[in-house]
């Protein structure tokens, strides 16, 4: 059985994440294994033979992001899974994988830190880690799912940003959620994007670009004879490491490539947009946001499921007719002050953050009494 | 093939130092390379980074240079996910044996099918002369100033009490051994290994008063001892290359089960 059937399920988020990745045409997973993450590793080792891949526990985590980077080169759909202290190690091969525009997907269920924290609760204390964990400047795309059917669905969403912008795409779950149960709905068509390959031999100016600023994927073993380095390069692929115009040129295309195209990558979920008091929030606590905006028409919800790049122009619009933002995260407040950044310019009199650390979500009631 | 079918000549004059090892050894795995009758096109390099790890990107074939010690990680995923394809590591001691220690042993220990190059000049080349895990004790670099006081590293020895499936060392001096062992080696299933023992004028030779490239080369010709007179000498040579000597041969060459078969990802 390679993918499964359309139809409902009942599974875990993290098994979810796994059947997504499937659908997706990942066909090779490499990880190590991390509470609340293991769930995926267990679950590929017995799926991904089924489906004609291949299931590798390594040494560490900087192998198995190593291991997916090398997978990707030979055009093989590839994805990790891991928590906070593994990603704290991917992180510099992360950079790499920009640097090198190589599609992975990374899925990281958030635990509780510094450190090795509380192993089996849930935080969000990742998030800005996602965004600027590895050293220079560059982009990827994080998303974050809140519920069993967005570990599927997102799993997905995160291969096909990732094939398309040649970009590392982040799952950025967290414990409540990967180890939540719940039924979710594989549909009849799942939309499914696979890499621009070059046809013909490159050899030369392997990541020529055109207005997309995508080059396509030279995959290794065609003949085309590419050289790969996480040095600057040029557009023929060499290392150019003392030209200054050369490593502008280059990274500006690299972060240009997601920034321009944030129409596509965006996604918020928005409910009662007018309302006068916005609950921003995602992942786990945004569940609890819910209850309050059914019962509260002057409450209104909204929740990126894009973390980065961050739904910018969605937020704008709705703060324009906020009078207060209250924003929930299970971390000292990353998300925060991106949001305080974007709606500082709105009328909005108020832009307060309700904290939760330890694993505990904000409860309806909670939220409810902040805004009262 | 000739020289420039292999190497890219566009890319030269390469960026090694007058007097560098590294001349050597790619001369010698040109003619390995060719004499194993392997496909250009279906052959991947991978370096870590350092002075050997600049090599790939001088050979005209697809080259992933990745970051400093984890090469062969890269190389593992490369090779699992596409069988077909040959993949060949060039690295270093400080990015083998050090930050990549913990790659090359467990790769040795699953035996992938890999062939793993190391160019060992017992320093740092690229960074300008500090201390590896393969400087020998005594010896002087920009980080020992007063002479190194830790074991050095067997990294041969290590490969063998690991699992590789051949393990050989040779120094500059050897070309034709070095040129055997490495077409053995890129023929191998499993893990093979091989490790040049190199000279470094630039930076070992200055700072242990080897002031010209020849003079490293002739302590690694004078150093260098067949293994199989080594094992008689005193047990203390296992602490490294005997303390100023360098063993040199065929360290293993066995057919344990390689790491795709086992898994079944291929027959
Ligand atoms: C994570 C990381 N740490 C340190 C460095 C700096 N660095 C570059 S090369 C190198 C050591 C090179 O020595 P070796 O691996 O023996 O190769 P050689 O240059 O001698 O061939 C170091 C420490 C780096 N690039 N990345």
């Amino acid at each position: 059985m390679s993918k499964l059937e359309p139809g409902t399920y009942f599974m875990q988020g993290d098994e979810a994440s796994v059947e997504g990745a499937i659908h997706a045409g990942c066909k090779f997973f490499a990880g190590y294994p991390i509470t609340p993450a293991t769930e995926i590793a267990e679950r590929m080792a017995r799926r991904l033979r089924q489906a004609g891949g291949v299931f590798l526990q390594l040494e560490d985590e900087i192998t198995a992001i190593a291991a997916i980077i090398g997978a990707s080169w030979t055009g093989t759909k590839a994805m990790t899974a891991t928590s906070g202290p593994g990603f704290s190690l991917m992180q510099e091969n992360l950079g790499y994988a920009c640097m090198t525009e190589t599609p992975i997907v990374i899925v990281d269920v958030q635990r509780s830190g510094p450190s090795t924290g509380q192993p089996t609760r849930a935080a969000q204390g990742d998030v800005m880690q996602a965004r600027w964990g590895s050293h220079g400047d560059y982009e990827v795309i994080a998303l974050a799912p809140n519920s069993v059917q967005e570990m599927f669905d997102l799993t997905i969403t995160a291969f096909n940003l990732s094939e398309r912008y040649r970009v590392p795409a982040i799952v950025l779950s967290d414990a409540d959620i990967g180890h939540m149960r719940g039924t979710f709905v594989i549909p009849e068509k799942v939309e499914i994007v696979d890499r621009k390959y070059h046809t013909k031999p490159v050899s030369y100016n392997a990541f020529a670009y055109d207005e997309n600023l995508v080059p396509n994927f030279p995959k290794f073993g065609q003949g085309h004879r590419v050289h790969i380095t996480g040095l600057t390069h040029d557009i023929s692929g060499y290392p150019k490491t003392t030209d200054a115009k050369v490593h502008e040129a280059l990274v500006t295309r690299l972060v240009n490539k997601i920034r321009l195209h944030r129409e596509d990558i965006c996604r918020a979920e928005v409910i009662n947009p007018h309302a006068d008091s916005l609950v921003v929030a995602y992942g786990s606590p945004s569940n609890s946001v819910y209850e309050v905006v059914n019962e509260r028409a002057d409450v209104g919800l909204f929740r990126p499921i894009t973390l980065w790049p961050f739904p910018e122009e969605q937020l704008r619009e709705c703060a324009a007719h906020a009078r207060r933002i209250l924003v929930l995260e299970m971390n000292m407040g990353q998300i925060y002050w991106e949001v305080e950044r974007i709606a500082r310019k709105s009328p909005c009199e108020k832009i307060e953050l309700l904290t939760r650390l330890g694993g505990d979500v904000h409860t309806p009631e909670e939220i409810l009494e902040k805004l009262a | 093939m000739n020289f420039f079918d292999f190497y890219r000549q566009d890319r030269w004059p390469h960026m090694f130092c007058p007097g560098c090892g590294i001349g050597t050894v790619m001369n010698a795995f040109f003619h390995a390379f060719v004499e194993s009758g392997l496909d250009q096109n279906k052959t991947v390099f991978v370096a870590g980074i350092g002075c050997s790890g600049r090599i790939p990107g001088y050979i005209r074939a697809d080259s992933l240079h990745t970051t400093h010690g984890r090469p062969i990680a890269f190389a593992g995923g490369i090779k699992v996910a596409d069988p077909d394809l040959k993949v060949v590591v060039f690295s270093g001691d400080g990015d083998l044996g050090a930050i990549g220690g913990n790659h090359f042993i467990n790769a040795c220990r699953r035996n992938v099918e890999l062939t793993v190059i190391c160019i060992n000049n017992y320093i740092y080349g690229m960074t300008g002369g500090q201390a590896s895990t393969t400087t020998p004790r005594d010896f002087f670099s920009s980080t020992t100033p007063y002479g190194n006081r830790e074991y050095p590293f067997d990294l041969s020895e290590v490969a063998v009490a690991a699992g590789a499936n051949y393990v050989a060392r040779w120094t500059t001096f050897h070309v034709k051994q070095m040129k055997k062992a490495m077409q053995k080696a890129l023929l191998k299933d499993g893990f093979s290994f091989v490790e040049i023992a190199s000279q470094c004028p630039a930076q070992f030779g200055r700072y242990n008063q080897m002031n010209s490239a020849r003079q490293v080369f002739e302590w690694l010709k004078a150093s260098a001892v067949p293994r199989s007179k080594a094992s008689k000498l005193s047990a203390d040579h296992l602490d490294l290359n005997l303390m100023g000597k360098i063993t040199v041969g065929e360290f293993v060459e066995r057919n344990r089960e390689s790491y795709m078969k086992a898994l079944g990802v291929l027959q």
